[in-house]
């Protein structure tokens, strides 16, 4: 390297006499529609969720997450658009100008109860954050369909093929109870507490890590998550990512740590302290919120709204912490 | 890049550009975050070519992959180059209003044909040629590298090899387009940016010019030596010559990191003094007569680290270091008190508001903004400026302000460790997805993906030499052997080995490894180590390996 050119490298660059910036895009025109009698406008290409939200009108959703695909799986976002002959995800549906809107009629109110007892009375909603003060709100009774069938054996429920599920006598309710699939060392899938909601199908899929190892099989009351040919998921195409427990609204999908410790009765999320602080790992920066419970991590996620991670991680951000050690102090306790 | 040591794009800009060369880079398992905004790029159109020497997993989501041989990457760079010229599809206004030396980098490149690339890389001459018009014709391109790049004993010289094609095409500076290494190492970005280069000072600024090393000087009232230091290696080297007889180490577990290891333990065990700080009693730290226990700077002490978007952000306490360890800052403080200066005890933000205070381009990067806007980009330089998203715009300013970004024309040379009948195989090394590094840090976890160390061969590799999947084998280098098992990889071509460091108690790769390093950066040449495989209980060849001084692993 010539000397004129080493000079050029050593000194700093002259600044741009504008800030750099992405390209304009347009703003998107304004859109009017109603929601529960009040004229609103919100951007073109908004949602009726997003609307919805901005006006802190609350939607009770499960199977919606900001950083996937809607799926309109779950239906307890439904709302009445007149006009509409069926209610209407609002999660999903675009608002349209002139739409008028029914957050919370008799008719969306019926609808999502009877979802909501539809799933309670056949999923284990135990750890599902949030489902209990819904239940509440909507005057669910999921007993009423009458007491839970047994569970099924293990491996039972991923061998039903299409077809072959037989309608309930009515005398209790059929459920998708089974045993927990315990198969690695990092996290567990209990498939007793699945809703179907298709978010750890897509977190594995295109809208994050497109690794593809788990799908849902199977149809009707059979329908299930599984990896191809419910193979275990060291034999499967699964890297560790965790994006799927991250997404999971139930706790069908787990830390087995955090598994162990609930069994144990020693799982305390409010004695948990969160700290966001960087992964220690690659140059990539990605956010970690660190769960700390009596001087040791049990658990990493990231924040959805981390413009880097958007909530997901690899299988060293997430699951390697344990080289910090176990029984510590927790940061500001008594130190 | 051009004087800002740092990528020039954001990772949100590769969502929205429309090419991507991911060259010597296996971002799929070494930054897989990163991936998935280059994935989410792929499927919204984006073509991929990967060049890489493995058919890695990042490459299996190219469009198209340059299988180049080991240590070839100028050689098909100065070929991209010709082609470009030859074809008249460089960007010649660019050329003209903000470069400068183009007439000798095309004087340069001019003897790399497709023909002579071909034949020195692998890589067919229609595949090159498809790359070639496919970068410079589109309207967005990066190019993103990782240590296939630089850890070559000419790194540098790849590096300003890819740096010539951006500018050749106006591949720089604009939304989209752009040069990137990805980095390594969670604050290996922030290490230099702060002045842990031999040869910078915080802020990036050179040493050796007066007019930016003279506010150190007068900030800290001391005459900041005006030359600079010495990189790793260029350490290594003073201590071979007994120039460097005492060593501080911060962080760094170089017995099992450094190339040539059986060198690298003799040198660091015959030092006056050895002086470790880590987190871990690492194999170096086993070596010092002095250890200073650390606090993670991840997770137990206050700061900020800078990754490979020139994002820096903020690291957070969120558990109280074990035992007698302390925050890095604590012990520099103790250690400057004991040394005679009282700096007192300032907490990690009144430390990062002096850099503040002396590196422009961190100036407006409060700790309240960092913390409200989720990190800031430098350069930022004042607390108005909102950071910036991408590099080097000022080079589509007319007339362009400052400098013209320099052609620097660089010459292929291959590897130091010359392929021959003794030592015929090319092993390369690199990451896996699950592990990184020499293991102290993701050894703990117990990751299903874990299989150990193996010596990666193609399935015709490993049928020439009579071996089976999992059958361990002795792997000589001209510097050391180490015996591991077998792997059977088809993400290899003939001829090329794989092995990482993530496992160098059990199987020291580093024992095979050349400290050839690249005299700019200091960085040994990784990558291209030339190697034979030995079957266990064949006694041809063991004399021979013995007698070159060879050290044996211990069983895993």
């Amino acid at each position: 390297m010539s000397s004129e050119i080493a000079h050029i490298f050593s000194e700093p660059p002259a600044r741009s006499t504008r800030i750099p910036g992405p390209p304009p895009v347009p703003a998107p025109a304004e859109v009017e529609l109603t929601i529960d009698g009040s004229l609103v406008s919100v951007p073109a290409g908004s949602t009726i969720l997003d609307a919805c939200r901005a006006r802190s009108i609350e939607i009770p959703t499960l199977c919606f997450l900001e950083n996937l695909t809607p799926v309109n799986a779950c239906r307890v976002c439904v709302v009445e658009v007149a006009g509409a002959r069926t209610l209407v995800p609002a999660c999903s549906r675009r608002v349209e100008s002139g739409m008028d809107v029914q957050t919370a009629s008799e008719r969306v109110r019926h609808s999502r109860r009877l979802v909501l007892e539809l799933l309670a009375s056949s999923v284990d909603l135990s750890t599902a954050p949030g489902v209990a003060e819904m239940l509440d709100a909507y005057g669910a009774d999921p007993a009423r369909f009458g007491p839970a069938a047994p569970p099924a054996p293990a491996g039972e429920r991923d061998a039903h093929q299409p077809g072959h599920h037989h309608a309930s006598d009515g005398a209790s309710a059929a459920t998708v109870a089974q045993p927990v699939t315990v198969d690695n060392d990092l996290y567990i899938r209990d498939y007793a507490k699945c809703i179907l909601c298709y978010k750890c199908v897509e977190a594995c899929g295109v809208d994050a890590q497109n690794t593809f190892a788990i799908a849902v099989a199977g149809r009707g009351f059979d329908a299930h998550i599984s990896t191809e040919y419910a193979t275990p998921l060291p034999a499967s195409a699964c890297v560790y990512c965790g994006n799927c427990i991250g997404v999971c609204p139930t706790g069908a999908l787990m830390f087995r740590s955090e598994h162990e410790m609930r069994a144990a009765g020693t799982w305390d999320e409010a004695a948990q302290a969160r700290t966001d602080t960087i992964c220690p790992y690659c140059g990539v920066g990605c956010t970690l919120t660190l769960h700390v419970q009596e001087g040791t991590i049990v658990k990493v996620t990231s924040p959805l709204d981390a413009s880097i991670t958007e909530g997901h991680l690899c299988v060293k951000g997430r699951f390697g912490f344990t080289f910090m050690g176990r029984g510590g102090t927790t940061a500001g306790d008594g130190a | 890049m051009f004087g800002a040591g740092g990528g020039t794009s954001s990772y949100r800009e590769v969502e929205e550009t429309d090419l991507v060369i991911l060259w010597g880079s296996n971002a799929r398992e070494t930054h897989p975050i990163f991936f998935h905004h280059l994935l989410r790029g792929v499927r919204r159109g984006a073509r991929l070519y990967a060049v890489d020497p493995r058919r890695t997993s990042s490459a299996a989501w190219a469009d198209t992959w340059l299988g180049i041989d080991v240590g070839s990457d100028i050689a098909l760079a100065n070929a991209i180059g010709r082609e470009i010229i030859a074809a008249g599809l460089e960007n010649r206004a660019f050329v003209e209003r903000a470069t400068s030396g183009f007439d000798a980098y095309r004087a340069k490149v001019d003897s790399y044909t497709l023909a002579y690339a071909e034949r020195e890389t692998g890589v067919p001459a229609e595949r090159i040629r498809e790359l070639a018009h496919a970068y410079a014709t589109a309207p967005r391109a990066m190019i993103c590298w990782t240590l296939g790049i630089t850890e070559h004993h000419n790194g540098v010289d790849n590096v300003l090899a890819l740096i010539s094609l951006a500018l050749l095409t106006g591949h720089v500076g604009r939304y989209g387009s752009g040069l990137n290494p990805l980095r390594g190492q969670n604050n290996v970005q922030g290490g230099g940016d702060m002045g842990a280069l031999p040869d910078r000072l915080p802020g990036f600024q050179h040493v050796e010019q007066d007019a930016l090393r003279t506010p150190f000087d007068e900030a800290w009232g001391v005459t900041v030596p005006p030359k600079r230091g010495k990189h790793l290696s260029a350490m290594f080297d003073a201590m071979e010559h007994g120039e460097l007889t005492a060593l501080y180490v911060i962080g760094e577990n170089p017995v099992q990191s450094e190339a040539d290891q059986g060198k690298a333990i003799r040198l660091l065990s015959g030092l006056d003094h050895l002086v470790v700080q880590d987190i871990f009693l690492t194999p170096t730290a086993q070596l010092a007569d002095v250890v200073l226990p650390a606090a993670a700077a991840w997770a137990e002490t206050e700061g900020t680290v800078t990754n490979s978007e020139r994002r820096v952000q903020r690291v957070r306490k969120a558990l109280e270091p074990p035992g007698q360890a302390r925050d890095d800052l604590a012990i520099i403080f103790e250690l400057a008190r004991r040394l005679g200066a009282e700096w007192g005890e300032p907490s990690a933000e009144a430390v990062w508001d002096e850099l503040r205070r002396l590196s422009p381009v961190h100036a407006g990067m409060s700790y309240p903004r960092l913390e409200a806007a989720g990190g800031l980009q430098w350069p930022c330089y004042d607390e108005t400026h909102p950071g910036e998203l991408f590099l080097h715009s000022r080079l589509w300013e007319d007339p362009v302000p400052g400098n013209r970004a320099p052609f620097v024309p660089v010459d292929h040379d291959p590897p130091v460790d010359r392929l021959d009948a003794d030592f015929p195989i090319r092993l390369t090394t690199g990451r896996r997805l699950d592990s990184y590094n020499t293991g102290v840090q993701s050894g703990g976890y117990r990751s299903p993906l874990r299989r150990g160390e193996s010596l990666d061969l193609s399935p015709e590799d490993v049928a020439r030499h009579r071996l089976a999947d999992g059958e361990r084998v002795r792997v000589v280098s001209r510097r050391g052997a180490v015996e591991t098992p077998v792997r059977t990889d088809p993400s290899l071509r003939p001829g090329l080995a794989f092995m990482t460091l993530h496992f160098q108690d059990d199987v020291a790769t580093n024992l095979l490894t050349i400290d050839a390093t690249d005299p700019k950066s200091g960085t040994a040449e990784f990558k291209a180590t030339a190697i034979r495989i030995e079957k266990l209980g064949e006694t041809r060849r063991r004399g021979a390996a013995a007698a070159a001084g060879t050290t044996l692993a211990r069983e895993p």
